[in-house]
Order: structure tokens, then C-alpha cells, then sequence
């Protein structure tokens, strides 16, 4: 029988993501990764993984919302936070170590969602 | 308190140590803060998956890195599996796990040859490359390839093994085993070696949870944290234990590895008993529609793939999170209050793989 | 804790001799699946372009009036995509590798048969 591991992905709205995160790191959840996907819109995926259960929290938001960023609560957030905000131009604030665009050394602003440009 | 001093380390050679560029905060002798950065080889191959189709970005996919490559292959064919929900033949999956342990042994032996290099132990270095040698014909004898397979397809894998390939695959590794317990003994208990090992890079069981560590960096601080225990390809057949160890410096992460190459012959010998007969692929057709999530255990540690498609043969998007993204922050950790001279050992045993990193 | 514990491994080398070879005097043998380099057997080929269509380097072109079909040598990535969909398996892997090269080598065939009519 076809046997994979269940996709366990859990909608919430830009302004409940410190408060849920929060709920995940008390229950002992480590975070995983932040996934981005330009497509009509920003959407922002936060794995997280205790004894391999694994669950994701999915943001769908446009281009001008402001997140919170999470790496308050897992402070080696920064990185996945800092490539995405660098890649995708998200507006992420409060980044406890903020590189200010600088982590990749690419020539073209957010290469990865050049949509107005073209 | 000493003066500071800030010392730019790298970017190197992209083998190892890998072209990191660390700035280090040095009191006196002693670092105090290191401040990472990468870009340097940043190849944008996340985006290129929107100018190939979802076929042929599979050989796209195996070339994010030329070492755990097999492994990128799979995890792209399993997610794109997991959207299409095609299930994929058993003999096939045996198959995969087979090439998927051969690169770890693969993996782990150049990285012990590495490091031995790192401390300056040059024949041991040039013997751990011998024995990867005749893993990497072993590679070319059965795919064709010597580091990029091109063996990996949605469905199942390209090419068969027959029944004497795969003794001669066992023969070889019983043999290189053998050869192995030899530099095993000089690496785990030569005085030289474990004077530049041993308490150096310490990382707590606490520190590597918060810093997110993952793969043998996480396993040589206790955590018992092992993709494959989930069982995906076969490795729901096969009986194995992660390895870890307690101590969380730079000699617990070096047990992990040389434990888990001896693991993986095993594993190998396992494979080739309860392989069954049959079809290696199954055909697909259509193109994928959705989403799906897929973790693997690479050589280097846990793995993530993520791919959103749209119904066309083209993807929206495809992820990955490599074993070294999530290690950077324990590396981080480990470098604080380390001495100068021990950097460049420190930074080789989260084994870096920053092509992987940047993609 | 023990010194000296590589001396056993450097006798059994001074013993075995060099593993390595003397290259260029004496060749590696490739393996019977070692992917080489691309070869079309061009009198049996269509032009019907599918291996350029695939091939995820853009590395094969088709002119189909002249009956031609080129490979750029340094582009191919020998992933061999082209022979899996070939249609009348004219094209196939060899397992030699093509001269390195300090330029980029294009390698045409080119089907010169008259057609019969």
C-alpha cells in the first residue's frame, strides 16, 4: 500500500504565528525549517519535528504584510528568516541577528520574486 | 579581558573547508564570536525549477551537491512520489537504499580523510581516500557514474543490479571492512589523533536541541535522532539502531561517523539477502498535482524536501533545507571559546557542504 | 591510547606496492556502464526531435532539411535522458569519454544518404 509520512499542515493568519510557535516550543517541538512559496502572494511553511512527528504551520499573506519573526523563541531562526527575507523580499521584523540582505552575495534584489520587474 | 581582534577565515577550496566565510572575534587565543557568511557559491537552483520540467529537473536536483547527490535525486523523485502518490516497486526501493548507503560509506570516509588531513595526518588521509576509491567504482560498475549517479527517477530507479553485482558489492565492502578496523584503530585510539580531538568542540546535549542540530552532530551529543527510523525505501525491512555518543566533542562526532560506516556495510549486507525480484520503475503518467514533504537521513544529517507543483510539468516550487543549513547555528556554538587553531577542525566536523547549503 | 598505531597500515603498503596507476602509460579500463560520451547511429535516427526537446542542458540541436544533428560536447551532462526517449533507439551511451579539451567541442553527424525518391 502506498505508505508515506502524513502531511500534517495546519492554516493559520500572519498575527498567530508567535502565538502558536510558542504553544510548539513549550509542547518541546524543535523547528525544522521556513519554507517559502511565491505564488499569488507569499506563503511561509514552519516545519516543526518532536520524536518525528512532524507538523507544519502554513501563513498565506501578500506581498505587504509584515511577520513577526520567530527567532525570538528558536534563535537559529535567523538564518531560514534571513534567506527568506533576501530571496523572497519578505518583510520579516525583529530578526534577533539580522544580516540586512547581506547573507547572499547575489547582484539582483530578491531574485526569487521579480514578478513587478518583468 | 584581552584586546579583540577580528580575523576573516575562507572561503576555501569547496571540497573542505568549504568556501564559509567566518569572521572570528578572538580575544587573545580564544574566540570569542564567529559571524558567518555564505553566498559564495549560491547557484539558484531552487528557481531553476520553473525552466525545467519536473523530469528532467531530477538530474538537476542530483547535481545541488556532488556528494550526498543520490540522495538529492531520491528525495526529489519521493516527494514528487508523494504528490503523484505512486508507489514505487519493492525491488526498487532496495535498490535505492543500497545506493543510498553506498554513499554514505562513500560520504563518510572522504570527510574522515578530510579531517585526518585538517590535523595534519596526511597518510591517514591518502588510506581513507584509498578505500573511497573502490566505493566510488563500485558506484561506476553499477550506474555508470562516478559521483552523479543519474540512476534516481520518479517511479523507481534506471538501472538494475544483478544477483553477482551485488555479491561482488558485498565481497568488496567485507574486504574494505576489514582494511577499515586497521585506520579505525588509528583514528579512535592513536595518541596524536585523539590529542587534537579529544574535548575539543564541545556541544552540549542542551546547546545542540536549542541550536537545532541535526544528522551526527546532533547523535555525537546523545540525541538518538535518525530519519531513517522511519522507514522510508526500505529501510522498514532492515534492523539498525542510530548511533550515538555521549561526550558531544569533536572525537564523539568522529565514533558516530566510523560507527555508522560499519552500520551501512551492514545495512548493505542486509539489503542483498531480502532484495526480491521485479520490476525496478513503474510508469507514470500525468503530471503532479499539490504538495508534499519529504525528510531523508543523509550522510550529513536530516534532510528536507518540499515541493508545490500545479497540475502542469512545470513546478511552483521546490525546497530544500540541507543537513548543513541547520548545522551552521551548533557550529556557531561549538566555535565559542575554542582556540584559533582549532577552527579549521571545528568547522570540518559538522562536515560542511556548503554547495548544499546555498544551492 | 596507543602510538605508533599507523605502522601496520604503512607496512602492509610498502609490501602491496603503489595502488595508484602510471597513467597516461597505462589506461583505466572504463566499466561496461561507465556513461561516456553520447553517439547517434545517425543513419537510423528520424530527426524527430524528442532528444532535444528533453535534454535538460539544451546541449542537442536537430536541423532536419540538412539531416543534421549536433551535440555541443563541454554541455552534455551524459545524463542520458536522450537515449531513454529515443524512439528508434538510434541513439546510445558509450562508455568512453570524450578528449578533454581547452575549447568547446561541437560534434555534427550528418545522415548523407540521397533519399531513394
Amino acid at each position: 500500500m502506498y505508505s508515506m509520512e502524513e502531511q500534517k499542515i495546519i492554516k493559520i493568519s500572519p498575527d498567530e504565528i508567535l502565538a502558536e510557535t510558542v504553544d510548539l516550543k513549550n509542547a518541546g517541538y524543535r523547528l525544522v525549517a521556513i519554507s517559502c512559496v511565491n505564488k499569488d502572494g507569499i506563503e511561509l511553511s514552519y516545519s516543526f519535528d518532536k520524536d518525528y512527528d512532524f507538523v507544519h504551520l502554513r501563513v498565506n499573506m501578500d506581498y505587504d504584510t509584515e511577520i513577526e519573526s520567530v527567532s525570538c523563541f528558536y534563535q537559529y531562526a535567523f538564518l531560514y528568516e534571513n534567506e527568506i527575507k533576501e530571496l523572497f523580499g519578505v518583510k520579516i521584523k525583529n530578526i534577533t541577528v539580522d544580516f540586512n540582505d547581506n547573507l547572499y552575495r547575489i547582484s539582483v534584489k530578491t531574485p526569487f520574486n521579480m514578478k513587478e520587474e518583468e | 579581558m584581552g584586546k579583540r581582534t577580528v580575523i576573516p577565515f575562507g572561503p576555501q577550496h569547496p571540497v573542505l573547508p568549504e568556501p564559509i566565510h567566518l569572521d572570528l572575534v578572538l580575544e587573545d587565543e580564544k574566540v570569542v564570536e564567529a559571524i558567518p557568511q555564505i553566498g559564495y557559491i549560491h547557484r539558484g537552483l531552487e528557481k531553476l525549477v520553473e525552466k525545467r520540467d519536473f523530469k528532467q529537473y531530477t538530474y538537476v536536483a542530483e547535481r545541488i551537491c556532488g556528494i550526498c547527490s543520490f540522495m538529492h535525486g531520491m528525495g526529489y523523485c519521493m516527494a514528487v512520489e508523494g504528490i503523484m502518490e505512486i508507489e514505487v516497486p519493492e525491488r526498487g526501493k532496495f535498490l535505492r537504499t543500497i545506493w543510498a548507503e553506498v554513499s554514505r560509506i562513500h560520504s563518510h570516509l572522504l570527510w574522515l580523510g578530510l579531517t585526518a588531513d585538517a590535523f595534519g595526518f596526511e597518510s591517514l588521509f591518502m588510506h581513507s581516500w584509498r578505500l573511497r576509491e573502490e566505493v566510488l567504482d563500485l558506484f561506476e560498475q553499477t550506474t555508470g557514474g562516478r559521483v552523479i549517479f543519474s540512476v534516481c527517477d520518479i517511479g523507481g530507479v534506471r538501472k538494475d543490479i544483478d544477483a553477482e553485482m551485488l555479491n561482488t558489492m558485498v565481497s568488496v565492502l567485507t574486504r574494505m571492512e576489514k582494511e577499515l578496523r586497521d585506520l579505525t584503530d588509528v583514528f579512535l585510539n592513536d595518541m596524536s589523533v585523539k590529542h587534537r580531538t579529544v574535548g575539543v568542540g564541545v556541544l552540549s546535549k542542551e546547546k545542540a536541541q536549542e541550536t537545532g542540530a541535526v544528522g551526527p552532530m546532533a547523535r555525537a551529543s546523545g540525541i538518538s535522532v535518525d530519519m531513517r527510523t522511519l522507514g522510508y525505501a526500505a529501510y522498514k525491512h532492515l534492523q539498525f539502531e542510530p548511533i550515538t555518543a555521549e561526550a558531544g566533542d569533536s572525537y564523539a562526532r568522529m565514533e558516530v561517523r566510523i560507527g555508522e560506516v560499519y552500520q551501512a556495510i551492514e545495512l548493505i549486507r542486509q539489503c542483498v539477502e531480502l532484495i526480491p525480484e521485479g520490476d525496478v520503475i513503474t510508469k507514470i503518467k500525468g503530471n503532479p498535482n499539490g504538495e508534499h514533504f519529504i525528510r531523508l537521513e543523509q550522510p550529513r544529517g536530516e534532510v528536507i524536501y518540499y515541493v508545490k507543483a500545479n497540475g502542469t510539468s512545470f513546478l511552483d516550487r521546490f525546497r530544500v533545507r540541507t543537513p548543513t543549513f541547520a548545522n551552521v547555528p551548533a557550529l556557531l556554538e561549538t566555535l565559542k571559546d575554542c582556540d584559533l587553531a582549532d577552527v579549521p577542525i571545528l568547522i570540518l566536523t559538522i562536515d560542511p557542504c556548503i554547495s548544499c547549503t546555498e544551492r | 591510547m596507543s602510538i605508533l598505531s599507523m605502522t601496520k597500515t604503512l607496512f602492509k603498503s610498502i609490501v602491496h606496492g603503489p595502488y595508484t596507476q602510471l597513467y597516461p602509460i597505462k589506461p583505466r579500463e572504463n566499466f561496461e556502464r561507465t556513461r561516456g560520451s553520447i553517439e547517434n547511429d545517425i543513419e537510423a535516427c528520424i530527426f524527430c526531435g524528442l532528444c532535444v526537446r528533453r535534454c535538460p542542458t539544451s546541449a542537442l540541436k536537430i536541423e532536419k532539411a540538412e539531416k543534421l544533428w549536433s551535440i555541443e560536447r563541454m554541455q552534455c551532462i551524459q545524463c542520458g535522458y536522450c537515449v531513454e526517449v529515443c524512439p528508434k533507439k538510434c541513439l546510445h551511451m558509450r562508455n568512453e569519454y570524450t578528449t578533454p579539451n581547452t575549447i568547446k567541442v561541437k560534434d555534427e553527424y550528418v545522415d548523407a544518404r540521397v533519399s531513394d525518391n
